[in-house]
């Protein structure tokens, strides 16, 4: 009856262990003291804004944490995308400026999915960021959609072999890079001898210069990545490329919609806790029921919202062949709900949302930026339409 | 696990002890209900095995293992969602043992005699009065939207005993014989052009004092376990991928590309986006309930189904093309008449599911229940709780 593209899989588990409630408590305490939105805020006024290196050494070196998606014999804690997306939920949750979607999935994606043919060549590079020694990025604009096409404003030739073990020369400039002055490891697509390819480049060689841009969303700035005769490591031929690119920003993708969900959360918490202990006509403003409504559907869509964000991490740790619907399904459905629940709460605020010194601001500028993220809900929904078979007009 | 095994070896016993061939299927669920697995968190006696409510699956795996069909909730669809747990929680023995046994067989069809035509979202306003008359009550009043009242032996009835009481305090709950003397039953036609639920007029019925469920005064309370498990029954049904109408909907979508256009694709896609998260939705909260860890997402089912259920029907009927301007049939009928997979026009499904938004709990009422008691939010100022019920405007 139903087509290929539409069957029906048996949906995994949406719920959370027993281990993986402890996960959260613990970064929830840790994030709470350390990442307070005060503390967020002052950072967007110094000079080394907006990133918290010391909160990102505990979280990748002693929690373990950058590690999550990195199997145990380089060194990580061999765990999935669930926990990885939980940890996602909670760094969202604070707006916490550290790069882990960058690192710890991005760029992680896709240099374990190399390994099959250059295991020996990035297992150190794997050791190193599963350790929170190194950080890395996938220098994709982040404003690419995953469905886009190859990346070709990075070129390259060949200097000395053939294969992963050889090395290589890029010239060009990717914009919009996801933490690209944190990373010291650049994972780059390119066109090597006109054809598609990932290398690793190194930020400190020379020939890489990276400059900070000013964001929307200035508590995850992204930068401009500049490449002449850099040299780089091919770590795929161009039969994978394109395929290894496209799973990287799907499970990107899919998980930054945990980033949504929990950023939403607080961001709906903090309208609830005011309505509650606002009062203007002699009464708390959370008493009105056209307040009281507005709050419960917004409730109502982030329970929505939350079933499809972590039903794509279960798809992404499960390998499930419903993963690329699940991804295109949770970047539009949750990024608009996300957006919404921002876009409300500042609203819900009054006139104190609309203040620097109150966080409204933050997670709308969070929200808004996410959903246009590695697609816009537009495009997401086209994807949506091509998986679930829905063809247009 | 000595309670799954326990569970098991119940039902390979009832299995083997009643061959479901030699008997009809309402013989086997009376052996099933004396083997106390009908509801195994009821107590013995009742159906049940005093055990937790989480291993119920277990009885259903493991009848469906021995080749019995999966049980049909349609044989008595009140009266199992909410006739029962209410009994449960609020029933005398002698209550318990004279209606539970038939509610689950299906030999003794319920109904619920809650809303009247001036207390609908504001149930607890309600005017039908129940006069103390020596050791029974005396019932005037009229009920409204009673679904299977004219199938009905049994209905749950909610009615004033005290007017001088302020609203929620006033009422009782009563276990109403429907085939009593003043028990009048009328089709209520509806939008649709057919009678799906009815009115119920009730002139001196009498209800002996042995059929009050709870206290007198305390109809509130008993009534509140009735419309908890109502919502959980209407919001609750699992689905797979595109089942029920959305499926229709996506058939006559990839079937009829003419029909298309790229402002019904736009909708198209968000709703089958809305569809698709609240089915998982539903499903976490089941595996969270199956877990022991319920949380309070269920109250948004109900909610989400609503709307769901009539953009998918209002799309449906816009691309139907021409004939969307046609109607099958406007006869005054009862809705079994109609017969199951009866397949209705578009414009049947428009209409009934502008009914969704208000049956069980009005999308108002809804966010009302999410405000309060999900998110806590302060109550909204009110006039009518704290003076007699005969006093408050109406």
């Amino acid at each position: 009856m139903t087509t290929p593209h539409v069957a029906d899989q048996p949906i995994p588990s949406l719920i959370h262990s027993d281990v993986e409630d402890d996960l959260r408590a613990t970064l929830r305490a840790v994030l709470g003291e350390r990442s307070s939105w005060q503390k967020v805020l002052a950072r967007l006024d110094t000079p080394e804004q907006p990133y918290d290196d010391d909160l990102w050494k505990t979280l990748a070196q002693d929690l373990g944490l950058a590690g999550l998606l990195i199997p145990e014999r380089f060194g990580g804690a061999g765990a999935t995308e669930r926990e990885a997306a939980l940890v996602l939920e909670e760094l969202g949750r604070f707006l916490t400026p550290v790069p882990y979607l960058a690192s710890a999935v991005l760029a992680t994606t896709a240099l374990l999915s190399c390994c099959p043919w250059a295991e020996s060549d990035v297992a150190g590079d794997l050791a190193a960021l599963a350790d929170g020694s190194t950080t890395a990025t996938l220098a994709v604009s982040a404003h690419r959609a995953p469905t886009a096409a190859f990346p070709d404003t990075v070129t390259g030739v060949r200097t000395r072999g053939a294969g992963t073990g050889g090395t290589a020369m890029l010239t060009g400039t990717v914009p919009h890079v996801l933490a690209a002055d944190r990373a010291e490891l650049l994972i780059v697509p390119a066109l090597l001898d006109g054809a598609p390819h990932l290398l690793l480049v190194r930020s400190t060689d020379p020939g890489v210069s990276v400059t900070r841009e000013t964001c929307l969303d200035a508590t995850r700035p992204l930068g401009t990545v500049v490449l002449k005769d850099a040299e780089a490591r091919p770590l795929t031929g161009q039969n994978v490329a394109v395929a290894v690119l496209r799973h990287a920003v799907d499970t990107g993708v899919a998980l930054l919609a945990s980033e949504q969900l929990g950023a939403a959360e607080a961001a709906f918490e903090a309208a609830v806790d005011y309505l509650r202990t606002r009062h203007q006509f002699g009464r708390p403003i959370g008493s009105f029921q056209a307040l009281r409504h507005r709050a419960a559907d917004l409730w109502s869509e982030l329970a929505a919202a939350r079933g499809t964000a972590r039903y794509a991490a279960a798809c992404a740790a499960e390998d499930s062949a419903d993963f690329p619907l699940s991804a295109a399904l949770a970047a539009a459905h949750v990024g608009d709900i996300a957006v919404r629940v921002a876009e409300e709460s500042l609203h819900l605020h009054g006139g104190i949302g609309f203040t620097w010194e109150h966080p409204a601001h933050l997670y709308v500028k969070r929200a808004m930026s996410s959903a246009l993220m590695f697609g816009s809900p537009d495009q997401h929904y086209a994807e949506l339409a091509r998986l679930a078979d829905i063809p247009g007009a | 696990m000595e309670d799954h095994d326990h569970i098991r070896a119940r039902v390979r016993d009832l299995v083997a002890r009643h061959d479901l061939a030699g008997m009809t299927q309402r013989e086997f669920l009376g052996h099933r209900f004396d083997a106390g697995l009908a509801w195994v968190h009821a107590p013995a006696g009742c159906g049940g095995l005093g055990l937790s409510r989480a291993l119920q699956p277990v009885v259903e795996e493991e009848l469906a293992a021995a080749g019995v069909p999966r049980l049909n909730l349609a044989r008595n669809p009140i009266g199992l969602g909410m006739g029962a747990p209410t009994v449960l929680a609020h029933g005398t023995d002698g209550q318990r043992a004279r209606l539970l046994r038939p509610l689950w067989t299906g030999e003794e069809v319920w109904c619920q005699l809650f809303s009247e035509p001036g207390a609908g979202s504001d149930l607890a306003g309600l005017a039908t009065r129940a006069v103390r008359d020596g050791d029974a009550w005396v019932v005037d009043g009229q009920k409204v939207w009673t679904s299977l009242a004219h199938h009905a032996r049994w209905a749950m009835l909610l009615a004033r005993t005290d007017p001088q009481e302020p609203k929620h305090r006033g009422m009782t709950y009563f276990v109403l014989d429907m085939q009593a003397p003043g028990v009048e039953v009328l089709p209520l036609r509806q939008a649709t052009g057919q009678a799906e639920f009815n009115e119920v007029f009730l002139t001196g019925v009498r209800i002996p004092d042995t059929m009050r469920l709870g206290d007198v005064g305390q109809g509130w309370t008993v009534a509140t376990t009735t419309l908890m498990n109502e919502r959980v029954a209407i919001g609750g049904a699992a689905a797979p991928r595109e089942g029920g109408p959305l499926g229709e909907l996506m058939r006559l979508w990839r079937d009829r590309p003419e029909l298309r256009t790229p402002g019904l694709h736009h909708r198209l896609l968000r709703l089958w986006a809305r569809a698709e998260a609240a089915r998982i939705g539903n499903e976490r909260t089941r595996q969270a309930n199956a877990a022991g860890k319920p949380g309070p997402e269920g109250s948004a089912a109900k909610l989400a189904y609503a709307g769901i259920a009539q953009d998918i029907s209002r799309l449906h009927l816009e691309l139907t093309g021409p004939d969307a301007l046609g109607y099958d049939d406007w006869t005054f009928r009862r809705s079994e008449m109609t017969g199951s997979g009866e397949v209705r026009h578009a414009g049947f499904h428009y209409l009934r599911t502008r009914a969704n938004s208000i049956e069980g709990g009005t999308n108002e009422v809804l966010r009302g229940v999410i405000a309060d008691r999900v998110l806590d939010l302060p109550r909204e100022p009110r006039t009518d709780t704290k003076l007699p019920w005969k006093d408050v405007p109406r």
